[in-house]
């Protein structure tokens, strides 16, 4: 098993936070993990985009042409990685703001509403665990729940502990947003 | 066993350097390495294994606490990235004279000048061919995973106080930023006083009447002396060229063509010989891991029978030149990189190989 993800949306948006809760998830999974953030300004507003390669074995490259998963949560990510989606692959974007959506047929699309399901959940902070979810259910590779569980107290602090329950009620809506 | 965690690189060095028995960090903030002083800041190693951090006022007053601290025999280091590194070569070059050990970090960004915040390799002649004044080197250590840029500490500070010499990790944006899974070092307890006098003879530890006095210095006027020095200094780069060479052979052997990379470029490089042998190209990736001393007789046998050497470095072209002088023109050598912090992708790499393979 390899599976070779990059999720790409504006800084803030919470893509980098939700790789690292991903990440901790493969290795409470026995899995090898990497992790490669853009990194810099772009943090504090701009594109953000964090590669997460989950595999069995040793991982060479951090560094990839093409993605099994592709997630884009604005226009400018959209146009950027669709194209990079292996063919076959599965592409995920979130359709707020966006007025050129994906041609491809030889992939899997899924275009979902994670702020809407967030407002629904009563909480916007939860939007990147909204889009986490509709990840997992579109990854080939099932990761546990009880392992990704154990993945949010390993990469959030313990003072936010108390928010685990609400991170995981937002993945499980998240992963009722996968339709065709 | 020890537990299993995910780290970026630069936290990875933060917790080796603790666990080591680092005495003290010495250091200034610069992007992509400022989680090294900010993990160390964070774990306070100063109330558990008593290490001093210390954020300088500047990155010169930051290498010259490393040298005052090595002059004492203890086990000090600091970190930058590349302008940062470039402020700190007087220094460096002082205490490769005076013979002591340190680690130096050098979390690579582009250049020249103040450049990008993102990743690159273009300080490679910095580290290997002096960067500061006078005949002197580095051991440097170039890791290509954040295991190793964990290992590294521990093996750089080893090698630093064998030798009396400072060792540098040289890393780059990649490899610091990026989370990966790790296994600490144990524990050690930092030495002691009586340990520090009992290792480094040399040190300045205050006299208390046992012996001559101490002299670290890095400056001798009388030419006929600084020549012994110099060739003392030379002796033992010698010997840490005999001794200490290190790199990593993959499929190298039953390859028509050789990849030479070196640090998380190495990895992207390995990604292409395996989309390379998908088209029928073998292809085997060497990868030094000591950049100085140079695996110069690897890689020529490594490139026996060989058609030719691509080496992929994120710089103009620096590496290449000591992979030529490695092989003496028995082959063609060429270079693909790629600068201003941009990374290649295995593909750009394949299509550099395939153009080679096609001249």
């Amino acid at each position: 098993m390899k599976t070779e993800i990059i999720a790409a949306g504006f800084g803030g948006q919470g893509v980098l936070s939700m790789g690292k809760i991903l990440a901790y998830s493969g290795l409470m999974d026995d899995k090898e993990v990497t992790w490669m953030p853009s990194y810099g300004p772009e943090q504090r507003g701009g594109t953000a985009n964090v590669t997460v390669i989950l595999s069995d074995e040793r991982i060479s490259s951090p560094v990839l042409d093409t993605y099994d998963i592709v997630i884009a949560l604005n226009q400018q990510s959209l146009d950027k990685f669709a194209p990079r989606v292996k063919a076959g692959g599965v592409l995920i974007y979130d359709t707020n703001g966006i007025h050129k959506h994906p041609t491809r047929d030889d992939i899997t699309v899924y275009p979902i509403d994670a702020m809407d399901a967030a407002l629904e959940l009563g909480n916007t902070k939860a939007y990147n665990m909204i889009v986490m979810g509709a990840l997992l259910e579109a990854m080939e590779y099932k990761l546990p729940m009880e392992n990704v569980v154990k993945g949010l107290k390993k990469s959030l602090p313990e003072r936010h502990h108390k928010l685990i329950p609400l991170n995981q009620q937002a993945i499980e809506k998240g992963r009722t947003l996968l339709k065709k | 066993m020890e537990e299993v965690r995910l780290m970026k690189g630069n936290e990875a060095i933060a917790h080796a350097a603790i666990r080591y028995g680092c005495d003290g960090y010495f250091g200034y903030p610069i992007t992509p390495q400022s989680e090294v002083l900010e993990t160390l800041e964070a774990l306070m190693p100063w109330d558990t294994t008593g290490m001093v951090v210390l954020q300088a006022e500047s990155e010169v007053a930051a290498i010259n606490m490393v040298y005052g601290g090595a002059a004492t025999g203890k086990a000090v280091m600091t970190s930058s990235s590349s302008p940062g590194v470039s402020l700190k070569q007087e220094g460096i070059s002082y205490i490769a004279a005076s013979s002591l050990p340190a680690l130096i970090l050098n979390v690579m960004r582009g250049g020249p000048g103040l450049g990008t915040i993102q990743p690159s390799q273009a300080d490679y002649f910095q580290a290997v061919k002096g960067g500061g004044h006078g005949d002197y080197h580095l051991i440097v250590l170039a890791p290509s995973t954040v295991q190793e840029m964990a290992d590294f500490v521990g093996l750089g500070f080893d090698l630093a106080f064998k030798y009396c010499n400072p060792a540098m990790i040289l890393a780059d944006g990649i490899v610091g930023q990026m989370m990966e899974k790790v296994v600490l070092p144990e524990q050690r307890p930092r030495r002691t006083d009586a340990e520090i006098r009992e290792q480094c003879p040399w040190a300045v530890t205050g006299r208390e009447g046992r012996r001559k006095r101490n002299v670290v210095t890095s400056l001798e006027l009388e030419s006929d002396k600084m020549e012994v020095i110099n060739h003392k200094l030379q002796e033992k780069y010698r010997e840490i060229e005999a001794n200490e060479t290190r790199w990593e052979e993959i499929g190298t052997e039953d390859a028509d063509w050789l990849i030479v990379s070196f640090g998380s470029v190495a990895r992207i490089s390995t990604k292409a010989k395996e989309l390379a042998e998908e088209e029928g190209l073998k292809v085997g990736v060497l990868r030094p891991i000591t950049l100085w001393p140079f695996p110069s007789e690897a890689i020529r046998k490594a490139a026996d029978g060989k058609k030719g050497i691509l080496v992929v470095e994120l710089n103009a072209g620096q590496m290449v030149e000591d992979v030529r002088l490695a092989v003496h023109d028995a082959l063609p050598v060429k270079h693909f990189g790629r600068m201003g912090g941009i990374i290649p992708s295995p593909s750009e790499i394949v299509n550099a190989l395939k153009g080679m393979v096609n001249d």
